[in-house]
């Protein structure tokens, strides 16, 4: 299959920290859960076998031939420029030698090709407050043939022990808050799509990943900011969201297409797309122009840069701007009205089809916006939209699907659950957690938290 | 025409051999789920995976016989489907839908995470389990054969007859089975669970029974895939190959024993044309590299099983053989 191949280009691209975890902490994390790994590993597999890795380890670049590469850079120090990276064979030639750039990183090609290399850093050229990690300034890394091989000095920057777990907890809170707030931005669409038509949309993720690549394409190859991009992306968004309304799902309503059918539709066209998007963006994940080199600003108990703060108040302002007009205007009440009974609303005098194009169309613009808070912090791939659906589903099923309100408190449960969750599990299978979780509230509440009954049918 | 008589080759090829054997075997299994029973299975290529790894680990790295790696794969299957339907099998088509999809994504991920990598080999996955099955061959596997005007290795030939063998085999048993009372109650199923019910059939074991016994034919799907690829990766087994396999199955005909096995053929026969065809067009310069390079080419098979699904099911739901009426197409 081809399934390699498409693959293949992320091995390289994939770029920068995983999800804007600093490698230090992601080391740190693996030393001390390294007991229980094990353990809940196993129960992992028992209850379900299922979880979720996120990111491959860091590369710079796709290249040709063998290299070295990897990034210096710790939370609080941001990324750490001028530090010089030596490569020896394992007999103890020096390969060559290299500093790293002013994003941190370094790549060192290799001309003996694949074999046994030791990469080391000069750990005084470090700035104040940066200590080497527990193994010290040297790395030993066996490259394989053709392969950019990522190596990751696990540096320290003081924030391990000050305070202990707690201030991890919280750390983690305050990221899983984040995170939750992206996801319930994309999956309110979602869940109000589905309480208005019944139509369990899969199609959702790209909607996601179209509103990022466009305010990619806008932002970086049109110079314009991010700000403005982002306000075009959403309204491209909700064009598609209307498109896909205007031109597929409302003639389907009108042949009487069942839910099951309409269903794997949405698979199909979601396929269509992300392929789509995939031939036309490529399979690079590419970061935004602006705000990219922050620095994590210190708030006492955790730390924060300045852009994860932004994404949180954006989503908190659209998500209770959003809330209101459900509650308050006219449109909003209707939404909820035709969630609640399309038949009774029509009767009512609901013009139901306009009520489900305006859902489309909020839900688009949402979507867009949650793609580039996303992009943001994760930057932007073809894939982006589809592998967050899952966890929107999650959310919005915890929350009770169909419910507007239910989409925000089961996403940021979600949110959060999954990023705490990496205080007892390895950080490539934290969302096992939000998976897990899934299909625990399917089991003892399907109706989810604010859901009802006659919903699960 | 040279060209176009070596992509009509090539696709036959593919169109008979153990790739489109794989989606056969995962599209009957489907057939079993959805067509006869009406399960939304989204999750069958997690048993694939399963199977493909029983065989994988158990030979290279607990170093047992081959065919013990079948009964492994076989086994984690059963037991995969077991636990995926206990909590599941009461909810309503879509909710099933999200959790396999889920699960099989989870699984995934589990098998190339860096902390499944003493187990699975992570990302670079298990290779060099399947020799001595190849050694099996009654021929010369070192050799090429030619079949009408195809060319075959002696072990890809092998796979390829003992592949559909099994589809074979499991045809019979999908055709005897659901000529059975057992079959008839699935079918009921599928068109009214309350009146099954009212009838005093246990709708959730006859469920659970239907979901079992298509993990397995899933789980020797990827048995195939594995031994004929020669190993075995976990990104090999995405949710994608699920949906192709759907397609495979609506294409052919849902509900139709011969339908998935149909369906696969033609899917798989499509597909390496169009891959085949589009890529001498672009290495022809007839259609320009600005528009479509090669390394896209790999993308379009996707493209075009999303379109086709979306317009199979908005235009012939059952497919080339199916009866409309024996589609489930509404969610209870």
């Amino acid at each position: 299959m081809t399934h390699a191949l498409t693959r293949a280009p992320e091995h390289g691209a994939r770029t920068g920290p995983p999800r804007g975890r600093p490698p230090g902490r992601f080391r740190r994390l693996f030393a001390r859960t390294a007991g229980r790994r094990s353990l809940v590993l196993a129960m992992l597999v028992a209850a379900f076998a299922m979880s979720v890795a996120t990111l491959l380890p860091s590369g710079v670049a796709s290249a040709e031939g063998e290299r070295i590469v990897g990034t210096l850079q710790t939370s609080v120090s941001g990324p750490i420029p001028d530090v010089e990276v030596t490569v020896t064979t394992a007999s103890g030639d020096e390969v060559d030698s290299a500093t790293t750039d002013e994003n941190g990183r370094f790549a060192i090609d290799l001309p003996d090709g694949a074999g046994d290399y030791t990469v080391s850093i000069d750990g005084d050229a470090l700035p104040d407050g940066v200590t080497l990690g527990p193994q010290g300034d040297t790395r030993d890394v066996t490259v394989d043939n053709g392969r950019s091989q990522p190596v990751n000095f696990g540096l320290q920057d003081g924030t391990a022990n000050s305070g202990g777990g707690n201030v991890r907890a919280i750390q983690l809170l305050v990221d899983g808050l984040r995170f939750g707030l992206i996801i319930a931005v994309c999956a309110v669409g979602l869940s109000l799509i589905f309480g208005t038509t019944g139509l369990t949309n899969f199609a959702h993720g790209e909607l996601v990943t179209i509103g990022a690549i466009v305010a990619w394409y806008v932002n970086v190859q049109g110079g314009v900011p991010l700000i403005a991009a982002t306000l075009i992306a959403m309204v491209v968004g909700a064009g598609v969201g209307a498109l896909h309304e205007l031109a597929l799902w409302r003639p389907l309503r009108k042949r009487g297409t069942g839910l099951v059918a309409a269903l794997v539709v949405s698979i199909g066209l979601s396929l269509l797309l992300r392929y789509l998007l995939q031939i036309i963006y490529g399979g690079f994940s590419n970061p935004y122009a602006e705000y990219q080199s922050q620095r994590a600003q210190s708030y006492g108990v955790f730390t924060l840069t300045n852009r994860a703060l932004a994404s949180i108040v954006i989503a908190l302002v659209v998500l209770v701007l959003v809330a209101l007009m459900l509650q308050k205007t006219k449109i909003g009440k209707a939404m909820r009205a035709v969630s609640d009974n399309r038949d009774l609303a029509a009767s009512s005098g609901i013009d139901v089809n306009r009520v489900i194009l305006i859902v489309w169309m909020m839900g688009g613009a949402l979507a867009a916006l949650g793609g580039v808070l996303l992009g943001l912090s994760d930057q932007v791939q073809w894939d982006m939209g589809f592998r967050l659906l899952l966890l929107m589903f999650a959310g919005v099923t915890l929350g009770g699907l169909g419910t507007a309100y239910g989409a925000l408190v089961g996403s940021v449960i979600i949110g959060v659950f999954v990023q705490m969750s990496t205080l007892v599990i390895p950080d490539d299978v934290k969302y096992v957690g939000g998976l897990l979780l899934l299909i625990v509230i399917l089991v003892i509440r399907p109706q989810g938290i604010l859901g009802s009954r006659a919903r699960i049918g | 025409m040279s060209d176009l008589l070596d992509a009509l080759a090539i696709a036959l090829k593919s169109g008979l051999g153990f790739q489109a054997i794989f989606f056969a075997l995962l599209a009957i299994g489907i057939n079993v789920h959805f067509g006869y029973t009406g399960l939304l299975n989204f999750g069958q290529i997690a048993f694939a995976m399963l199977g493909g790894f029983g065989i994988a680990i158990s030979v290279s790295k607990w170093g047992m016989p081959f065919w013990v790696g079948v009964v492994v794969g076989i086994v984690a299957a059963v037991v995969l489907a077991l636990l995926l339907g206990l909590p599941t099998l009461r909810l309503r088509a879509d909710y099933l839908a999200i959790v396999t999809i889920a699960t099989a994504e989870g699984l995934r991920l589990l098998f190339r995470s860096v902390s499944a990598t003493p187990v699975t080999n992570g990302t670079r996955g298990l290779s060099a389990f399947n020799q001595s099955f190849i050694a099996l061959a009654p021929w010369d596997t070192q050799r090429r054969y030619a079949i009408l005007g195809t060319s075959w290795s002696g072990g890809e030939l092998w796979v390829a007859t003992v592949g559909w063998v099994l589809v074979a085999l499991a045809s019979l048993l999908v055709f005897q089975l659901m000529r059975s009372p057992w079959g008839r109650v699935l079918k009921a199923i599928r068109e009214d669970e309350d009146a099954v019910r009212a009838l005093g059939k246990n709708v959730y074991s006859y469920k659970m029974q239907a979901l079992v016994l298509g993990a397995v034919f899933g789980a020797l799907g990827g048995m195939v895939y594995a031994v004929g690829t020669g190993s075995a990766i976990p990104d090999q087994y995405q949710n994608a190959n699920t949906f192709l396999a759907y397609a495979a199955l609506i294409l052919g005909g849902a509900a139709r024993v011969l339908g998935p096995v149909v369906g696969s053929i033609i899917l798989l026969f499509i597909l390496q044309f169009a891959d085949t065809g589009l890529r001498s067009l672009i290495s022809n310069g007839i259609i320009p590299d600005t528009l479509l390079s090669s390394t896209d080419v790999a993308q379009i098979r996707f493209v075009l099983v999303g379109i086709g699904l979306m317009l199979l099911l908005v235009f012939r739901p059952q497919g080339i053989f199916g009866d409309r009426r024996e589609v489930m197409l509404d969610a209870r």
